[in-house]
């Protein structure tokens, strides 16, 4: 298909880029109050007016002088990959911080276009912002946006056409610093000319006299001259200012951001605390602040262990109470294998997942993961990580593999392994299956309890070994804390969905196909070769009935399906009769820990290579069969 | 009395008190090893140099005069320390006494210079924050870029973030440390001479919260203890 416009949206974290993306091209871009959600760019196409225009949501980036990777992302696009407009969004909210980076945007003269959102919000806290100064200001136009509401958005397509019209003719409209600054660009820019690294040169200028690790680097590989004439400048500068010249720069370009939002804004200060400020006072109490996070973690398992056993024994009745109970090799293949396989995966998936993604979009819309990478960056601190992995750690209770990729908000290589290792560990929505549908189901849900907080614990000490063994030091914590925000019932729903959506279509037939294939050999007893086989570790050392070997494996695909085909194998939707209590403990301990999900392990080879992939899914293997041995002796003693 | 005594008991204090609170007679006694009667006539003529507040019924603490002294020598003593353990490679159990014995003779240059060449640690061997100095300098590259001694002594009382009240403003003066971390601070807007307001601060040395360009930021403890601010 031809593209006749690629246009970027970049901007601040938490300003709305995803939300005006999602409602341009009608894709499903995950949506969430939280810095470092998107970490990836992502595509879609829109018809505006008979012209197909792509659009990229890009991650969130504070400054181009990058500091974590996904920031690097959005950079290395704007200024490598040249698209015809850069659409800033910009959060009216905290206009001063948010125009130090279209500031930076102007300064490497990409065509822009500002999209001032979150007017809604800014309203309510008595802001107004002067768009055509504003504009007037920039040089660059301005379209005041409500993306929840999707208010100006095609507005914006609109400025981004016609700013790419007049490309050629377009103004250099920079920031000027002080002389003394700039007749040091200039001396640059001239040393500079000749060197091409694909980068417009006045930027290239002052990221070189700004130290710019990524361009030095790039520079200095062919140039290593031109590094010295910078590092002279840029030594002359700080001579002047008595500060390195990088931040003399920064300050510099505050101090034009804070000039320009002095003429632009307005300010009426209301007297009251909003309800934010007062949710803010209570979730990030030093006594209460943590009382409310445990609460809410322990209410949603309690929720959903209970509403998601509930759900299965209907979805079971249901389909239970028109069993034909013919026998024979036809209708056993087709009941037990294709229509117990469906049903336990309807249930499983509409009683746990759907709900659980429905609560996590809750979590994510409001704002209230900052909180709790802020309550927990001093515990994390006890595994060398600090507050910020604590994101994609809770979304790894939905699903290890977006945790994985969610790790690249860590700003070091040791912090992002530490983390993504960990994120593995984490009972995802699928091992919250098994946990809760066969242990909190049949044995109780303080078990069911007590093998997440074995599961914590294992975090804890793998976190703490890690952290020892590891060289390097972590970093601290440099977070913005968005305010809460009301979640949009509909972005929370059609989130849901969009996650729900590839389970359904990947995770369904392949479960009930597995079921049928075991229960084609289980009748023809083919199961029990292959079982035998893997009877020394299942049998023996973990005291589980020889069937379950199978399981191990085809639950590396998918870990829910390890409960679904558990009933097949078993030959019985009634669990308890094949299984004792302490074997579905031991059973669902290994699933929890042994190997994270084929997709999970795809995740990890990208994310870290195969080596560190390999090393990760090793570990856990060797850990889940210890421990496993060691809960069934123990479990024995006690049950 | 000789005045390598009083620098031994303001740092007794500060150990035991801090920068508000109280310490009792025999607290000090005890961790200096004196009779308590000769504490209190330590303490009166403390109290004659306008070093502490002494009540003989509340305890001491510190005045600012007496704080300010107090962390000088807080500084050298763990300055002295980094250099013991880094450059002359003592072993760490003998550390702390040599430096207790050597901090009392050390100049202000010589601290200056001794900082430089450790390059502005920020923490002693034991992991205790080093203060920051008391010169003139906005952050370390300036002090480390500067050949000659002659910058100018800053009188004003300089504290980190992490010490401010809960809801009290202040202007940046100084970030100590350098790098990565100290851009991106200055990319989010705690430029120097930019108003910042503490909000919170998370329990058992935890991160702060702050509000800087009406945005609110979360920073780790050790970040925040590098950042220096003068209140307003
Ligand atoms: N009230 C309001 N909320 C918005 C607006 N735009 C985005 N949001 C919310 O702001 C949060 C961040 O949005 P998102 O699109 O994920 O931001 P991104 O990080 O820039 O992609 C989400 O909770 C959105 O629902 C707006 O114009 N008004």
């Amino acid at each position: 298909m031809k593209v006749d416009l690629v246009v970027a949206l970049a901007g601040n974290a938490n300003v709305g880029k995803s939300s005006i993306f999602n409602q341009l091209t009608g894709l499903g871009q995950i949506i969430g109050n939280w810095p470092g959600k998107t970490v990836e760019k992502a595509e879609g196409v829109l018809l505006h007016h008979g012209k197909h225009i792509k659009i990229i949501d890009l991650p969130g980036i504070y400054s181009l002088s990058t500091y974590s990777q996904e920031e690097i992302v959005s950079r290395e696009y704007i200024a490598l990959e040249h698209p015809d407009v850069v659409v800033n969004v910009v959060d009216a909210t905290s206009l001063e911080r948010n125009l130090f980076f279209t500031l930076q945007l102007l300064e490497m003269g990409t065509p822009l276009v500002i999209a001032l959102n979150l007017v809604d919000v800014a309203k309510k806290k008595g802001i107004t912002i002067n768009e055509i100064k504003l504009q007037r200001l920039l040089n660059a136009p301005v379209v005041p946006t409500i993306a929840t509401k999707g208010i100006g958005v095609h507005e914006i397509v609109d400025a981004a056409i016609e700013q790419a019209a007049k490309r050629s003719s377009a103004s250099k409209s920079t920031i000027r610093y002080g002389p003394e600054i700039e007749t040091r660009i200039e001396k640059l820019e001239r040393v500079l000319t000749g060197v091409n690294i694909g980068y417009p040169l006045r930027w290239t200028a002052i990221k070189l006299l700004e130290g710019d690790s990524d361009i030095v680097n790039k520079v200095g590989e062919k140039h290593p001259d031109v590094i010295v004439a910078a590092n002279i400048l840029a030594g002359e500068i700080s001579e002047i200012h008595k500060e390195p010249c990088s931040t003399v720069i920064s300050s510099e370009r505050y101090a034009v951001a804070a000039r320009i939002v002095k003429e632009v804004q307005t300010f009426k200060e209301s007297e009251k605390p909003s309800m934010g400020e007062l949710f803010d006072e209570l979730s990030m109490h030093s006594v209460w602040g943590y009382v409310l996070m445990f609460t809410t973690m322990l209410s949603i398992l309690m929720f959903m262990s209970f509403f998601g056993g509930w759900l299965s024994e209907i979805v079971r009745n249901l389909f239970e109470s028109v069993n034909p109970h013919m026998t024979g090799f036809l209708p056993d293949l087709l009941w037990n294998g294709g229509v117990v396989g469906f049903y336990a995966t309807l249930s499983v998936a509409l009683g746990f997942i759907l709900p659980f993604y429905l609560i996590l979009g809750v979590l994510e819309d409001s704002g209230y993961l900052p909180k709790i990478a802020y309550l927990m960056d001093r515990p994390c601190h006890t595994i060398g990580l600090h507050g910020k992995a604590c994101i994609p750690l809770l979304l790894a209770f939905g699903c290890n593999v977006p945790a994985c990729v969610g790790c690249r908000i860590m700003e070091t290589k040791r912090d992002r392994f530490i983390a993504i290792f960990l994120s593995t560990l984490v009972p995802c929505s699928a091992r919250t299956v098994v946990i809760l549908g066969l242990v909190g189901a049949y044995v109780g849900v303080q078990w069911a309890l007590l093998l997440y907080i074995i599961d914590f614990i294992l975090i804890f000490l793998i976190g703490r070994i890690l952290n020892r063994f590891l060289p390097g030091k972590s970093v601290g914590i440099i977070m913005e804390m968005p305010p809460y925000r009301l979640p949009s019932g509909k972005v929370v729903v059609k989130q849901a969905w969009n996650r729900f959506k590839p389970f359904l279509m990947t995770a369904l037939p392949l479960i009930i196909l597995g079921s049928i294939i075991i229960e084609a050999m289980r009748i023809t007893e083919i199961l029990y070769l292959v079982s035998n086989a893997l009877s020394p570790i299942t049998v023996v050392w973990l005291g589980l009935p020889a069937f379950t070997g199978f399981l191990f494996i085809f639950g590396i695909l998918r870990k829910e399906a390890a409960l679904v085909l558990l009933m097949t194998a078993a030959g019985t939707v009634d669990i308890r009769s094949a299984m004792s209590p302490v074997q579905m403990i031991v059973f669902a301990l290994v699933i929890m820990i042994y190997v994270p999900c084929v997709a999970t392990i795809a995740a990890l080879v990208r994310e870290t290579g195969w080596k560190k992939a390999g090393l990760i899914t090793l570990t856990e293997v060797g850990l889940a069969i210890f421990i496993g041995g060691i809960a069934f002796r123990l479990l024995n003693v006690f049950m | 009395m000789p005045q390598e005594h009083i620098e031994e008991y303001l740092e007794a204090i500060y150990d035991i008190a801090g920068r508000e609170g109280t310490a009792k007679t025999t607290e000090i006694a005890e961790r200096l090893k004196n009779a308590p009667a000769s504490v209190t006539e330590v303490f009166q003529r403390m109290k004659q140099k306008g070093l502490v507040r002494y009540e003989s019924h509340k305890g001491v603490s510190l005045t600012g005069k007496g704080y300010k002294a107090a962390i000088k020598m807080k500084r050298k003593h763990r300055l002295l320390e980094v250099f013991l353990d880094k450059m002359l490679h003592l072993p760490s159990d003998k550390v702390h006494e040599q430096a207790c014995k050597m901090e009392h003779t050390l100049t202000d240059e010589t601290e200056t210079a001794l900082c430089k060449t450790l390059k502005g640690p920020t923490e002693c061997p034991h992991g205790s924050p080093i203060p920051p100095c008391n010169l003139e300098v906005k952050n370390c590259q300036e002090c480390f870029s500067e050949q000659n001694l002659t910058l100018e002594k800053r009188d004003k009382d300089i504290i980190a973030i992490t010490a401010l009240k809960h809801g009290e403003k202040a202007k940046i003066v100084f970030v100590r440390g350098g790098g990565g971390v100290m851009q991106r601070l200055c990319d989010l807007g705690l430029t120097n001479g930019t108003t910042i307001s503490l909000l919170r601060e998370a329990p058992m040395n935890g991160p702060v919260e702050i509000c800087v360009r009406g945005c609110k930021l979360v920073i780790g403890r050790g970040i925040a203890e590098k950042i220096f601010v003068q209140k307003t």
